[in-house]
């Protein structure tokens, strides 16, 4: 394993703070994330239930279609499909194998198990269902607009402001993040197997955690001196047009027809 | 180390969502606004270094951190695990929203458990107990967290049962690496901010 591969580069992160969302130019950009969010749900909790290979593959072709009309660009979503697909194919390495333990000898020994590879297909065909449904559904608002959307949806007060005070702040202690990594790396700190990487790993963590308890002490008091009280006011409110309904009404059908397709109603 | 969409059972996926609903419920129950601000931009800390990469014999790992998390925010670990998880599954589509609360439940009950077993060893003023406590929560949380997900998994079914065998050992080196690095980060903010693990502030 090469010093490269553990050097405390950027990259990877800037991968997942890239603030992708909100870019897409297709339709769905421009609809109430609210309706967007109620879909999301309504999709993963349908698909994840899902048991038959038949159903499951209608819902990966709507989270396809979802994913195009969302015109998020190629790289992107590539990216993000090869980081999911990950886990799948760790299951489709355990999968189809049984663990056989003998009770006399106390030997265990891995048996063809056919029935996993038909369990690996349909997983795969789920998770890659939802995965690109919510990438077309969600990745096409911005985040505070999600997070607006959930306190409208009634979710607890003190949920959402924890959420968007959260999503605020990672932006800024990333930046911390950046600065101490870059301050090892001019002192040309190469991580290894030893007390010093641990111990330098370590006391970035502690500085970052001491840094963001300090911070929070004056975000508080500056929250105090604009009046918080308690209630922190959520300034985005939505109007809810026509396309909207449609969408909803669109998705309620297409839920509708999973459902047939899995329980035969 | 969190599941996917799409893979668990039906039960499973119910009992995790009531199980981190009541611990989310408990947490912000215990959570005025004075405490708020100091969650959220902890939790992103958290998130934040949990991108770090430490290198453990051939490979390297993540770190997961609720060691910390519990040790530092007590119940508060629930709303400030699901509100990163929910973030990554809003902004990278990974993991999703049903089985939000299994993952968050497996992450977030060892930092609970965590917190009332060690808060004490880390509050102490000897260096060696505070460093067994946060080696120990370490350890513990991530171990807890491996057979949380394991069982979730093996809930699934017989089918499962490899794969859940090979979940849990995969926490092993991460259980190491979480283990030597949280007790040294314990060590760090007693010199630098020990006012973070008296016993009072969570």
């Amino acid at each position: 394993m090469s010093a490269e591969r553990h050097s405390p580069r950027a990259k990877p992160e800037a991968s997942i703070l890239d603030g992708a969302n909100g870019q897409g130019r297709g339709p769905l950009t421009r609809l109430d994330p609210r309706a967007k969010l109620l879909a999301a749900l309504g999709f993963s909790l349908v698909t994840s239930l899902c048991a038959s290979p038949w159903a499951a593959t209608a819902a990966l072709s709507l989270g396809l279609g979802l994913t195009l009309a969302a015109r998020l660009g190629l790289g992107p979503v590539l990216r993000r499909t090869a980081t999911v697909n990950v886990f799948v194919l760790f299951l489709w390495a355990f999968l189809p194998w049984r663990l056989e333990i003998a009770p006399d000898v106390l030997e265990a020994s891995l048996v063809f198990n056919p029935p996993g590879l038909s369990l690996a297909w349909l997983i795969t065909l789920k998770v890659n269902a939802i995965f690109f449904a919510l990438t077309g559904l969600l990745a096409t608002s911005r985040v505070n607009d999600l997070l607006h959307a959930m306190a409208h949806l009634r979710l607890p007060g003190k949920l959402v402001t924890l959420f968007l005070l959260f999503f605020r702040y990672l932006f800024v202690l990333h930046r911390e993040y950046q600065r101490l990594t870059l301050a090892m790396r001019v002192r040309c700190f190469t991580p290894g197997n030893n007390l010093h990487t641990y111990r330098s790993y370590a006391n970035v963590v502690g500085m970052l955690l001491v840094r963001s308890f300090d911070r929070a002490e004056r975000v508080f008091q500056a929250m105090l001196c604009r009046g918080f009280n308690g209630t922190f006011w959520v300034l985005d409110h939505f109007a809810w047009r026509r396309q909207d309904t449609i969408f909803c009404a669109g998705a309620a059908m297409a839920l509708a027809g999973l459902i047939v397709l899995q329980w035969g109603i | 180390m969190h599941i996917s969409e799409g893979v668990l059972s039906a039960p499973v996926l119910a009992s995790g969502a009531v199980l981190a609903a009541t611990g989310v419920a408990m947490g912000l129950a215990r959570l005025d606004y004075q405490k708020l601000p100091r969650v959220a931009v902890l939790s992103a800390a958290f998130f934040v270094a949990s991108l770090i990469h430490v290198p453990v014999g051939p490979v390297s790992v993540h770190l997961v951190l609720n060691g910390v998390v519990g040790l530092l925010l007590g119940w508060a670990a629930f709303p400030s695990i699901l509100v990163a998880l929910a973030l990554q599954a809003i902004l990278m589509q990974f993991g999703g929203l049903i089985v939000l609360g299994v993952n968050t439940f497996s992450m977030a009950m060892p930092a609970v458990i965590c917190h009332y077993l060690f808060r004490s060893m880390v509050a102490s003023q000897n260096r060696v107990v505070a460093f067994a406590g946060g080696a120990l929560a370490g350890a513990l949380a991530v171990a807890l967290a491996g057979l949380f997900v394991a069982l979730a998994l093996f809930g699934g079914g017989e089918d499962f049962a490899t794969v859940a065998a090979a979940v849990g050992l995969a926490h092993v080196p991460i259980f190491i690496a979480e283990g030597v690095l949280t007790g040294l980060a314990v060590l760090f903010i007693k010199r630098v901010r020990p006012a973070m693990l008296d016993r009072d502030q969570a």
